[in-house]
């Protein structure tokens, strides 16, 4: 489903953040990427959903090279992906319901079907109750689930976190552990890119680990 | 199909939700274009209005045929003849040599030179009015009356059309300056706006980016935007020569009358006011486009 063969990342300055990695991953499989702060994991993310270009190598998803997809081919490709940020990068102008809708707005969904499935997400993630609430005035782990619910409402085949656990408490963790589990359980591809060891304990998914832009195991 | 449409109007709906959620930015933008397009616009009005004043008022050009200096009576009758059955000419009226000497005489004041100078230098002329005055069918009458026998000359007199035509051109130049340089700047005014609203709506624009939004879908309502404000800008420009007019005409109207004249500055037709706002709203459009197309591409892909 997502293939890297032999990838560099080299930003402007010369940082190299990955150094002809090469990995798969398989559909319906939960991967975290794993190591420490500085070692690559938020460009791999970054390159598997087309945010940027590697420098050398091909990324491949669902037989499509990302690196040099047209500009214009890009939209369409990251559909396939819920993407989960580290900052949230939720809409704080917009009420709860419509941040979810943003994804089915840009797809053109339906209406009618698109209110049906922006309700279940937020039934997924149990904030069905507060579709008229702002961003602002929910707490950090109602955020984290606005995000999830946003990320999967038009029902990705990938669902890529970044850090999802960062700023929880350990109640809210177990909580979202559960969430992802659910998904992959109904065949979603989940990679995580995580240093949650607790998280990892739990979930025990296979383990990508990089140190300095290399994969270790 | 259906879901396209909806989505366009939505971003219509959201557009103008958005014009009036920062009232006072939305009307000063459209106040600065509505003056930037005012200023051709009363400049195209009393053109139009000079132009059909032109046409209403002036005197028809007249056509002066001379004859040859040895031409006899029996040639000025025959002359005569042709005209009078001509389908060509309204009326016409003789002058005889003679008559021209007289009058030539009394006008110049220079009656002993002419006395002087023996034998009469001026030929017999005719002075014809036309049925059809625009200027290809005169020509057309002059050409035909060369032909004829004993013609010396034929003179057109359409030197005042020609001058006419000469300044009304000129005043048609400076309207395509002016409106030239004016749509450039609504062009410029609606790009530096649609540049500062991408750059308060950074995050969105990169969230949608993030989710899979095509570039047209992020274009599309600031394209709406700029259509709007061209449009606004475009109705006000019409409003405030409306109100230009208004004034005007009310103190033209007493002058023309002290001269037994109607005299009424007319506003735009129905077309022309209708291309104006289509033309402004084009342009804001085009603004809006050149806007988002450059700051759009700093969120590609690195």
């Amino acid at each position: 489903m997502i293939s890297f063969s032999n990838v560099t990342k080299r930003y402007h300055g010369g940082h190299e953040a990955l150094k002809a990695v090469s990995l798969e991953v398989q559909p319906g499989e939960m991967v975290f990427i794993t190591g420490h702060s500085g070692a690559g994991k938020s460009t791999l993310l970054k390159l598997m959903a087309a945010i940027e270009r590697p420098t050398a190598g091909t990324v491949l998803v669902n037989g499509q090279n990302a690196g040099s997809l047209r500009a214009s081919a890009v939209p369409f490709m990251r559909r396939n992906f819920g993407l989960m940020f580290q900052d949230h990068k939720l809409l704080y102008d917009r009420n709860v319901y419509q941040n979810v809708m943003l994804p089915l707005d840009i797809i053109g969904y339906d209406a009618a079907d698109a209110a049906r499935r922006v309700r279940a997400a937020l039934d997924k993630v149990g904030l069905l109750g507060k579709e008229k609430a702002m961003p602002v005035t929910l707490s950090g782990g109602e955020q984290q689930r606005l995000a999830i619910a946003r990320a999967i409402v038009h029902r990705p085949s990938i669902l890529l976190a970044d850090e999802p656990t960062a700023n929880l408490d350990s109640a809210y963790a177990v909580e979202l552990g559960e969430l992802l589990r659910s998904f992959n359980q109904v065949g979603v591809t989940v990679v995580i890119a995580t240093h949650d060891e607790q998280l990892q304990a739990r979930l025990q998914p296979r383990c990508i680990v990089l140190a300095q832009g290399r994969v270790v195991t | 199909m259906k879901n396209w449409l909806r989505q366009h109007r939505l971003c219509l709906t959201a557009t103008l939700a958005r014009l009036a959620r920062s009232p006072l930015t939305s009307l000063l933008n459209i106040g600065v274009i509505g003056v930037a397009l005012a200023l051709p616009l009363a400049f195209y009005v009393v053109l139009v209005n000079v132009q059909s004043f032109a046409r209403d008022k002036s005197p028809a050009p007249q056509i002066s045929l001379f004859l040859k200096l040895d031409a006899l009576a029996a040639d000025v009758r025959e002359i005569d003849n042709r005209l009078k059955k001509h389908a060509g000419v309204t009326q016409y009226v003789f002058i005889s040599r003679d008559q021209a000497l007289a009058d030539l005489k009394a006008r110049s004041g220079q009656a002993d030179v002419i006395a002087s100078l023996g034998s009469n230098p001026l030929p017999d002329g005719f002075v014809i009015d036309a049925r059809d005055n625009n200027a290809a069918a005169l020509e057309k009458l002059r050409d035909e009356f060369k032909a004829w026998p004993k013609v010396e000359y034929v003179q057109l007199d359409s030197a005042w059309a020609h001058r006419l035509d000469a300044t009304l051109q000129l005043g048609r130049l400076i309207v395509l300056v002016l409106g030239a340089l004016l749509a450039f700047a609504l062009v410029a005014v609606t790009f530096n706006t649609i540049r500062l609203q991408i750059l308060t709506q950074r995050a969105e624009i990169e969230v949608a980016k993030l989710i899979g939004a095509t570039n047209p879908f992020i274009r599309r309502p600031f394209l709406y935007y700029g259509a709007l404000l061209g449009l606004a800008g475009g109705v006000t420009g019409w409003l405030i020569t409306w109100g230009g007019l208004r004034l005007i005409n009310e103190r033209l109207t007493p002058l023309a009358e002290l001269y037994a004249a109607n005299l009424r500055l007319q506003h735009l037709s129905l077309p022309d006011t209708l291309s104006l706002c289509l033309f402004a709203a084009a342009l804001g459009w085009l603004g809006a486009w050149l806007s988002a197309s450059r700051h759009l591409a700093q969120f590609d892909p690195e």
